[in-house]
């Protein structure tokens, strides 16, 4: 088997609406503007035309395709060959949740809405294209701690919060 | 300038344009307020903008004018306004930016900060975008962060350090030593990024991997605490301890025992332990076993452990998660070359997900039951396989066909099956197999001589059935034509027997000619096999010639070209026809010049399998072992394709390129001056002949071949005609004449295209006919070399 090594395990993660409406995009290798355009009009129109009992598995060029459907948002994960379908869904699952915790039954108004929070929790999860942190628990008390110093900051240099 | 909104308020307003204009509106406004905003001085409300900015972004619009902008965020003490120039350094700016390089600074400074909230935000940064440049300038500041400092940020560095290695491979050397140590921490996210950043080096540098083979018992002593230990809330999932820490170990265990007994051996028992242990109800149970799986299968396991593998893929093939299934097929289709013997006890499971609901579950299953065909179960694969054929997606079915063939040809238990089997998937599916099958098959009927009877009785039941599926018509019009007198005789051991008639026969030919549906290659062979039987069958000859006869008038060029040259074969050569028309020989398997519809000049080609060189000779007393093909009658039983067009048409016509329907002979030209070298062939009873021939190209040879008649009487129905060895094509131009005047009067000169791309021996037999004096003469020659090649004929 052999491996080409310069890639993280996960290529990309996309956030997109039930009409193809992107919401969240996260690239972990560098890609031109003109790359990423292409990419998302292919998943979404791959993924959207998908039936609804399928498996949540693709195949896409040389990358593995795992999509799950929450609500009215999919979430789509490009992972490398190689890797572990099942644990790119568990992976897709845990953002789910650190994002259900931090938003209280979170939908995808309040990822609309508060898309930086998406973000910055997600770069507490995941980093690199790698797994950061195992633990619902850590995860969810540095986000809360960031948004205190950013609070705290913000109070006490008197300007309105964020 | 209108103030800018709040970012709420902005995405609010964006989201209730009513069109895409109207959003372009609001969006044109918005920046250029956020543009303004940036140029001035600090006004409190940056972090909004950019913010703003950023959400823009990831609508589609363009956003570069934000770059400098987070730069400046970066560089501001303001935590609020850092972390948000941070998120805008990912999204707007990556290594191929200018930009990036400026933001070099002040990450190597909040590298360094007082609260680890803002190492985060750096590190997080250098680890997302940060280029070889960045890279090298900072990875000694990750080093000693890996080294000194909390778990929070250890664990960030450490993902920092796999993304530097990735960058520039050499400072692998670097974090060796730090990735080492990192394996005793307790912090499971530390122990995490060590573990990727030690597969990663592992994976880069074969040298460190034989180094941290030593880690091999840490790791298992690792992953039994946490297959083992109790309940651990903070890491659990569905009763599993931190499923993401498990798999990676398992995978880096990959690593380090691939190729490698001794740590293979060290880590068995805890691999046979994960995959008994492992409660596989939920899918996260299931991450861990498949990941188990793939070490076992990727490391020197011991053949228990492998059997407990395969068989813990066999349970995921009745997994109610069609996931699971999925990922089954996928596993098991790797492994099936390496283990087949153990996949094969599976084949009853696989075969069954055939059936699935799932496309790409199906899929798998198509392809892992082709490749689990062998000779003791073709029979039983066959029967499911043909019924996967006719209820299968229609993306699947030519897979599914041409797999069937493959499988029916190198396992058929006898030909009488294989045909069987080839027939059914033309009934079910004929729309969806490649060219060659019809060629092929027709080469397999040829092969199966005592099937001939039971072939075409049961081709003409199949067509009399359906006429739609245009490979099984072609091949049962060319059975009928090649075998039509078995039919007509009515008996036949294998199949029961039919009465058909001579009309019967001909009204399913003629329906075949006339419907619609017919592509016009399957007319053509319609047509041929029309033809053939004018020789087979005993009353209705008649009937056949106005068949043929009504075709010379076909608005279809190939159909009226073939017609007429029926009809003229009716007509004028009729001695001919019974030779011309008679019984194909069997044809070979993989003759050179196999290819599928290519001539060179042969406009018959294409009704004939392309295989046909050799065909029946023309007079019975030719020898079977020539070397040479048919003499004139390439291509097989069509018209021979060397005699001058008909006599009694005008010459001059018939060396128009390409108009005249009598032309044979594809694109003709005018006969160039023969060039030198000349070489007399043949000199008997007044008839000379000469040759010369000229290199058109590193395959294609013009040969010349000029003819006197030095007697006293005139020769009329002069012709010549040549055959050729096997992979050599040949190309007859139409003859100067055929009248050769006595007395050396006139010259009759008929040149000939030979294209010889398999460059072997060339070699020539030239058959000569005349009329003199009321007789008719013929004589053969054979020509061995030719002037100006050498002897191997290049």
């Amino acid at each position: 088997m052999s491996h080409d090594n310069s890639k993280p395990l996960m290529r990309f993660l996309l956030l997109f609406s039930r009409q193809g409406k992107l919401r969240l995009q996260k690239w972990f290798t560098p890609m031109s503007d003109r790359e990423k355009k292409k990419i998302i009009r292919d998943m979404t129109t791959m993924v959207l035309a998908r039936q609804p009992r399928s498996c949540n598995f693709l195949h896409w060029k040389d990358l593995k395709i795992i999509y799950k459907r929450y609500a009215s948002l999919y979430f789509c994960l490009a992972i490398e060959s190689q890797e572990n379908e099942l644990l790119a869904l568990e992976v897709i699952h845990r953002y789910v949740e650190l994002l259900d915790k931090y938003f209280g039954n979170v939908c995808e108004l309040d990822i609309i809405f508060n898309f930086e929070k998406a973000y910055f929790i997600l770069d507490e999860f995941l980093m690199g294209g790698e797994i950061q942190e195992t633990s619902k628990q850590v995860v969810n008390r540095c986000i809360e701690s960031s948004d205190m110093l950013q609070e705290t900051m913000e109070e006490y240099m008197s300007k309105p919060a964020f | 300038m209108s103030p800018s909104v709040p970012l709420q308020e902005m995405i609010r307003a964006i989201r209730s344009a009513r069109t895409q204009c109207e959003e372009r509106g609001v969006i044109q406004r918005e920046c250029a307020a956020i543009r303004a905003q940036f140029r001035q001085v600090d006004n409190g409300a940056r972090s909004h903008n950019l913010a703003k900015l950023l959400y823009v972004h990831m609508l589609g619009y363009p956003a570069h004018f934000g770059q400098m902008e987070c730069v400046r965020m970066i560089a501001s003490p303001r935590y609020s306004e850092k972390r948000v120039g941070y998120l805008g350094a990912m999204m707007l700016l990556d290594e191929k930016q200018d930009a990036s390089l400026l933001i070099t600074n002040s990450i190597k400074n909040d590298l360094s900060h007082s609260n680890q909230y803002v190492q985060s935000l750096a590190l997080c940064t250098l680890a997302c975008m940060g280029s070889a440049e960045m890279c090298r300038d900072l990875a000694p500041e990750i080093d000693r962060l890996l080294r000194a400092s909390n778990s929070y940020i250890k664990k960030k560095a450490a993902l920092c350090a796999v993304h530097i290695v990735r960058k520039v491979q050499d400072l692998g050397e670097l974090f060796a030593p730090a990735a080492r140590s990192l394996l005793s921490e307790k912090n499971h996210g530390v122990l995490h990024g060590a573990v990727v950043l030690i597969t990663e080096l592992c994976e880069r540098n074969p040298e460190t991997l034989e180094r941290f083979r030593k880690t091999v018992p840490d790791l298992v002593q690792i992953m039994k605490g946490l297959v083992i230990s109790g309940y651990s809330p903070e890491h659990d999932v569905a009763g599993i301890s931190d499923p993401f820490l498990q798999v990676r170990i398992l995978r880096l265990l990959r690593i380090l025992g691939r190729n490698n007994e001794a740590a293979s051996d060290a880590m068995n028992d805890l691999l046979a332990q994960v995959a008994t242990n492992t409660d596989s109800t939920k899918t996260v149970g299931n991450a861990v076993l498949y990941e188990t799986v793939l070490t076992v299968l990727d490391i020197k396991s011991e053949s228990g452990l492998r059997v407990l593998a395969v068989n813990i893929l066999g349970r995921f093939l009745l997994n109610n998660d069609r996931n699971i299934r999925y990922i089954a097929m996928t596993s098991l289709q790797r492994i099936v070359g390496t283990d087949h013997n153990a996949v094969q006890r599976h084949r009853g499971t696989i075969v069954d997900c055939l059936k699935d609901q799932d496309a790409s579950v199906k899929r798998r299953a198509l392809e892992l039951s082709l490749a689990l065909v062998s000779a003791s179960n073709i029979r039983s694969m066959m029967k499911e396989l043909l019924l996967f054929l006719s209820s299968c997606p229609p993306e699947l079915r030519a897979q599914a066909a041409s797999g069937i063939f493959y499988a029916a040809e190198r396992y058929a238990p006898s030909q009488r099956w294989h045909i069987d089997t080839i027939l059914h998937v033309l009934t079910t599916a004929g729309g969806d197999v490649r060219d060659e099958t019809v060629p092929n098959l027709i080469q397999l009927i040829t092969n199966a001589s005592e099937l001939h009877c039971y072939t075409v009785h049961k081709l003409y039941r199949a067509l009399l059935n359906d006429i739609s599926q245009q490979s099984l018509v072609q091949v049962a019009c060319w059975c009928i034509g090649e075998y039509g007198d078995l039919l007509l005789r009515g008996e036949c051991q294998e199949t029961e027997p039919a009465q058909v008639t001579e009309d019967d026969v001909l009204d399913a030919l003629e329906t075949v000619l006339q419907s619609h549906m017919s592509s016009p290659a399957t007319r053509g062979f319609a047509l041929t096999a029309t033809m053939k039987l004018s020789t087979r069958i005993l009353d209705n000859v008649d009937r056949i010639r106005s068949i043929v006869s009504i075709y010379g008038s076909c608005i279809d060029v190939e159909l009226q070209q073939r017609a007429v040259e029926y009809n003229a074969l009716f007509r004028k050569y009729d001695h001919m026809r019974a030779a011309v028309l008679e019984r194909m020989p069997v044809i070979e398997k993989n003759s050179p010049g196999h290819t599928n519809g290519e001539s060179a000049g042969e406009p018959m080609k294409e009704i004939q399998p392309p295989k046909v060189k050799q065909g029946e000779p023309l007079l019975p007393q030719q020898p079977a072992n020539q070397v040479c093909d048919l003499l004139g009658l390439l291509g097989g039983s069509e018209e021979p394709l060397q005699p001058s067009p008909a006599p009694g048409l005008s010459l001059n016509t018939a060396s128009t390129a390409g108009g005249d329907l009598l032309d044979l002979l594809g694109g003709l030209e005018p006969t160039p001056p023969a060039p030198a070298p000349t070489v007399t062939v043949y000199e008997k009873d007044g008839v000379t002949l000469t040759l010369s021939c000229e290199k058109q190209s590193d395959s294609v040879l013009t040969v010349t071949l000029t003819a006197s008649n030095s007697t006293d009487s005139d020769m009329s129905s002069f012709t010549l005609q040549a055959a050729v060895p096997k992979s050599v094509q040949l190309h007859m131009k139409a003859p100067s004449g055929d009248f050769l005047p006595a007395r050396g009067a006139a010259k009759v000169t008929q040149m000939v295209v030979l294209n010889n791309p398999n460059k072997v021996n060339l070699k020539m037999r030239i058959r000569v006919s005349y009329t003199s004096q009321g007789s008719a003469f013929q004589d053969t020659v054979q020509i061995d070399s030719f002037p100006g090649l050498s002897a191997a004929g290049h």
